[in-house]
């Protein structure tokens, strides 16, 4: 039998060999910022050997808007636009945090049913984030189905999105004080078929994904993040959860009508690529019953804000806050910083991102084949412009 | 209403916990004592998880408050530990070995306040400004307006027009 040229091929991955590409061995090879296999604008400069990467290096900066440093230049109304920006498929948690950040400083009071139509728009966010991950993770398996399915639901959610607040990405539905309106005539019954269509998608979808053999071969496995990782990298959100870590700020700190609402941890134990995605589903089923839940229970009636001072002189006490909240990746938060002035001192955006995409996704990629980075880096579902605010 | 642990009161020079609600306190601290006291929170009083470490720039007092935000995942508690460092020559002991993704915050922060964490990896390198030559642009100082006008000169042959007189012309022509 032909056994090839002894030497020719490169020997089995060493992780302690330096990378030297002088040597003749390696391939310096990008992947990113424009590539079907990567998540948003960013990309990852891999060293490889055949086809084993054997050293990566994150670069961000692609889509680098400065929001922390315009945000100390305007008002604070006037950063609304823009803090919903920071996330383009999960504007609210922004919202809500920069909101909840203000009116902890300013002392503002919310109104119940205000706290009610926040936590649904998080929820609604998160079934809309979620469907637009799960069509990327089965894209970087080479299921273009699922994109179409999961891209046609998202537009269904972002349907609702536009009757209540006008706009289908960019919300802008959570201010201090409040939301900007009511749930809309014949909204509920709208969003209550669509949370169906929704639900049948999703038994379809497990079915096709989640029971592939080629999706099982390469997901199972792929990775694996180590218990001992979690808490030394500052792992949070399903990436935690899928090691087994019960770490839900929903139920650990709630926020909003959280704790008014009946739901567990949805968790995993093998910690690799297939088990993130089946938190992740579960999570997706999770946020239909916790919208269902929500408008079932919802007050009827009341005030949804409170009137708030002169916006365009509005000076916020002097003081800081770390406001958070669990998104699809887990902890998103805002510390705030003001000096008393009509500006914010200073705003910093704390995304899970930061650390999942860079510090977890260098380590974790060595010794990977190069055709599962995109689904490695789709499994940890990372957003650029939250790391480079 | 938490106090300060023994252990660290009568180890470090520390300010009051302040704090802000149930679940977050603020810990003033000494920037020389910061490496070993978050080692101790972490080892010792369950703060293993770091959400993040930033700068704020106190411009007037010519300061640098560097926050370290960490959390305990079973008393559910967060602990913002603050410490000041002088703008000039701004410097601060790496806190790298503590958590893995440490050097990413302090590699950003010398890239947008200029504060030097020596010994930090890849603490030079470029994070998000590639080839940025300015001074760094976090700083107060830092003036985006001027640099955008600086950098991006308004291209000659192009006139502009001024918005409030734009839309009266356009909407009460008869009134110019």
């Amino acid at each position: 039998m032909f056994e090839g040229v002894k030497g020719f091929f490169p020997p089995p991955y060493d992780p302690k060999e330096p990378v030297d590409f002088s040597s003749g061995k390696f391939l310096k090879m990008w992947q990113g910022p424009q590539h079907p296999g990567i998540t948003g604008n960013m990309s990852l400069e891999l060293a490889i050997a055949g086809d084993t990467v054997y050293d990566c290096k994150t670069h961000v900066g692609y889509l680098h808007r400065g929001f922390e440093k315009l945000m100390e230049r305007r008002l604070w109304m006037q950063n609304f636009p823009l803090v919903c920006r920071i996330a383009v498929p999960e504007p609210d948690f922004n919202e809500y945090c920069y909101a909840q950040a203000i009116e902890e400083l300013a002392g503002v009071e919310v109104p119940e049913k205000a706290k009610w139509l926040r936590n649904l728009t998080l929820e609604m966010i998160r079934l809309a984030s979620y469907l637009m991950w799960i069509g990327g993770q089965a894209g970087a398996f080479g299921h273009g189905t699922i994109i179409q399915w999961s891209a046609t639901m998202r537009d269904y959610v972002l349907d609702l999105f536009e009757e209540l607040s006008g706009g289908r990405i960019y919300h802008m539905y959570i201010i201090p004080g409040g939301v900007r309106s009511d749930l809309p005539e014949g909204w509920t019954a709208h969003a209550l078929e669509v949370m169906e269509t929704i639900e049948k998608n999703l038994d379809d979808i497990e079915l096709v994904m989640f029971h592939n053999a080629v999706f099982k071969m390469r997901a199972k496995g792929l990775g694996v993040i180590p218990k001992d990782w979690i808490d030394r990298y500052g792992i949070t959100g399903p990436n935690a959860r899928a090691a087994g870590f019960r770490r839900d700020l929903r139920k650990d700190q709630p926020y909003l009508v959280y704790d008014k609402l009946d739901f567990d941890y949805v968790t995993a134990e093998g910690s690799d690529a297939y088990d993130r995605a089946l938190v992740r589903l579960g999570e997706m089923y999770q946020a239909i019953d916790l919208i269902r839940q929500m408008l079932a229970r919802m007050p009827s009636g009341g005030e949804f804000k409170t009137a708030l001072p002169n916006p365009l002189h509005w000076k916020i006490p002097a003081g800081e806050t770390y406001v958070k909240s669990e998104c699809t990746r887990g902890e998103y938060g805002f510390y705030v910083v003001s000096d008393g002035s009509d500006k914010p001192r200073r705003v910093v955006v704390r995304g899970p991102s930061y650390t999942h995409a860079v510090s977890v996704m260098e380590t974790l990629v060595k010794g990977q084949n190069i055709a599962d980075v995109a689904g490695l880096m789709v499994s940890l579902h990372t957003y650029p412009p939250e790391i480079e605010r | 209403m938490r106090t300060i642990p023994a252990d660290i009161a009568e180890r470090f020079e520390v300010g009051p916990l302040v704090e802000k609600r149930a679940d977050l306190s603020t810990l003033d601290v000494d920037s020389k004592d910061v490496p070993e006291l978050l080692a101790r929170l972490r080892d010792r009083h369950g703060y293993r998880h770091l959400s993040f470490a930033t700068a704020t720039d106190l411009f007037e007092e010519g300061v640098f408050v560097l926050t370290y935000m960490l959390h305990n995942h079973e008393e559910r508690h967060s602990l913002g530990v603050k410490c000041r460092i002088g703008r000039e020559n701004a410097t601060m002991e790496s806190c790298h070995l503590l958590w893995e993704q440490m050097w990413t915050y302090q590699r950003e922060m010398k890239e947008l306040f200029g504060i030097d964490f020596p010994g930090s990896p890849r603490v030079d390198e470029s994070f998000v400004l590639e080839g940025w030559i300015d001074i760094p642009p976090m700083r107060r100082e830092f003036d985006t307006r001027e640099y955008s006008e600086r950098t991006f000169p308004t291209r000659p042959g192009r006139s502009t027009k001024d918005p409030a007189t734009h839309m009266k012309e356009k909407l009460y022509p008869e009134a110019l």
